[in-house]
């Protein structure tokens, strides 16, 4: 047999060897070392409360809540982004006329705003949405204008020496070449959401994992915040995942889902 | 009488030589005298001007050349003799600056704008494959046949028969990445050829390619442009394949680019290699090439 360039099964191995010495090395800081478990909680501490938190009804509606949050406002960031990316990719005149003030926005950090937000729209998941919205906006919408502008003009003369129309030329050959930046921007802005949904949970509300956190915290109880991260690791994993195979069925010809072109 | 074929502008300071090989390369070139109604493609005082704000370049100037039905024609020049331009033109892709492009007697632009039926009469093919990542290999051939409302079945069937034209056989589902250079640019002659054009345009469509692939894939060019009976203009950097491809050269020289001579090559067609060790055949190449030198002095 050839062997694989690739190595498509290194992580697979690799994956579970790692996980196994974080914890091992876990395990030996808090027994050997003696670290408080007030600061650091044995693994098994940790899935004991993990085990606690699942098996209670109303874990499962804060992280329905979180879901929610991140998937409306990631959507809404889908939707507006790519509009905006279009409009601004297409008609350069309108994004160097905006340049200054997209820069300015783009450098605010973002999460500054959230207590606007809460003053704005409240304290419940309408504020949160809307933060989630915002950071997942820029990846995506810088994303879409560059790939709008990134249509290979070798292929641009190709159609055009068909004597294609607008119409086909949008389908046969500006979407697709597209597709791959929309779904590089996704990637990034689904990470955004989460972060955008999580934080405003902390500063306002009474729901969602965020909050969860914010009461572990209060509590001082440290292996619930462990499990609570382990939660929002999960459902960030999920999430991109979900993109990730979108973009694996949408678009599987491409140099990201297929690996680099071997000579 | 017939020299209007062989020699037009060029100085004619090897004028003893030029007649030599002008006669040998005479027998079997087809008439340059034949009327204007004949040609499947005519240049008429073709200029091209491009203006920047720091400069203007002056492209090409003067382009008057008249192409016969089924003849294969090879523009040469150096790199910015605007032999791209002038095919480009041809095409469609850009407009002149003045002149005329005529294909069947029609005018390419009329009144500033392209007319698309008149284009529809070409089968371009560029230096890239320019194959859609996203289309398979069958796709990518019929794609001017799907542009053109061709139902599906149809252009499978197509694109099956074309490739086996152009020796793709086999790899109709295949992605162009998985294709070599030399298989990609079958795809794209393919792709080309869906649409039966009257006319193929080739932009160094093998200038990427090695030496060897560069040869097998001239051979089967002279047979597809054979079996299909197009008209060619084939635009490369390499007076050896100009000479060995076509019935007539044409050398373009640089700034401003315009037509320097074009000589006849009697060789008939299909051509097979040996051709190249054929001593007038090899006079034809030494003559162009001392016309490009002349430039550099």
């Amino acid at each position: 047999m050839e062997p694989n360039p690739r190595m498509k099964w290194l992580p697979w191995v690799s994956t579970p060897v790692v996980l196994l010495l974080v914890l091992v090395a876990w395990q030996l800081a808090v027994t050997a070392f003696g670290v408080s478990e007030f600061i650091l909680p044995t693994p098994a501490g940790v899935a004991g409360a993990l085990g606690e938190l699942l098996t209670d009804a109303t874990t499962w509606s804060h992280i329905g809540i979180t879901l929610i949050e991140v998937t409306v406002g990631f959507l809404v960031a889908l939707a507006s982004g790519v509009v905006v990316g279009v409009v601004l990719g297409r008609a350069q005149w309108l994004e160097r006329a905006l340049r200054p003030v997209l820069v300015a926005v783009q450098v605010v950090p973002k999460v500054a705003f959230i207590p606007l937000f809460v003053i704005w729209f409240g304290f419940g998941v309408t504020s949160k949405i809307i933060m989630a919205a915002t950071l997942a906006f820029f990846p995506i919408m810088l994303n879409v204008m560059l790939g709008v502008r990134s249509v290979d003009r070798g292929h641009r003369d190709v159609m055009l020496g068909l004597g294609a129309k607008r119409w086909p030329t949008f389908r046969d050959l500006e979407l697709p070449s597209t597709l791959p930046y929309v779904f590089a921007g996704m990637e990034v802005a689904v990470v955004f959401a989460v972060i955008g949904a999580i934080v405003g949970e902390y500063l306002g509300g009474s729901e969602g994992l965020g909050y969860l956190v914010v009461v572990s915290l209060n509590a001082l109880d440290a292996p619930q915040l462990f499990a609570v991260i382990l939660l929002l690791a999960a459902l960030g994993c999920l999430l991109y995942l979900v993109v990730n195979g979108a973009k694996r069925f949408v678009i599987p010809w491409h140099e990201s889902v297929l690996g680099p072109e071997r000579a | 009488m017939t020299r209007g074929a062989h020699t037009d502008t060029h100085d004619d300071t090897h004028d003893d030589t030029h007649d030599d090989t002008h006669d040998e390369a005479r027998d079997g070139a087809a008439d340059g005298t034949a009327p204007d109604r004949s040609a499947e493609l005519e240049l008429r005082g073709v200029d091209k001007i491009y203006r920047a704000r720091s400069a203007t370049t002056h492209a090409l100037r003067d382009i008057s050349l008249s192409v016969r039905t089924g003849e294969f024609i090879s523009l040469v020049g150096r790199s910015g003799c605007g032999k791209t331009t002038l095919l480009r033109i041809l095409a469609g892709l850009v407009s002149p600056s003045s002149g005329q492009v005529l294909t069947g007697g029609r005018d390419l632009w009329r009144g500033g704008r392209r007319d698309l039926a008149a284009s529809a009469r070409f089968g371009l093919v560029f230096q890239d494959a320019n194959l859609f990542p996203w289309f398979s290999v069958e796709d990518n051939i019929a794609l001017p046949l799907k542009l053109r409302g061709v139902d599906k079945r149809t252009r499978r069937a197509r694109a099956g028969d074309l490739c086996e034209l152009v020796g793709l056989s086999g790899f109709e589902k295949s992605l162009p990445r998985e294709l070599s250079g030399g298989m990609r640019q079958r795809a794209a002659i393919a792709r080309a050829l869906s649409y039966d054009p009257s006319i193929l345009l080739m932009d160094e469509p093998f200038g990427a390619l090695d030496a060897l692939t560069r040869d097998r894939m001239n051979l089967e060019l002279q047979k597809i442009s054979v079996v299909t009976g197009a008209t060619v203009v084939f635009v490369t950097h390499s007076i050896t394949e100009a000479v060995f491809l076509a019935d007539r050269v044409v050398l373009l020289s640089p700034r401003p680019g315009r037509i320097r001579s074009v000589t006849g090559v009697g060789f008939p067609r299909p051509r097979s290699l040996d051709v190249e060790s054929e001593p007038a055949f090899q006079d034809v190449v030494r003559r162009l090439r001392h016309e490009l030198d002349e430039e550099d002095g």
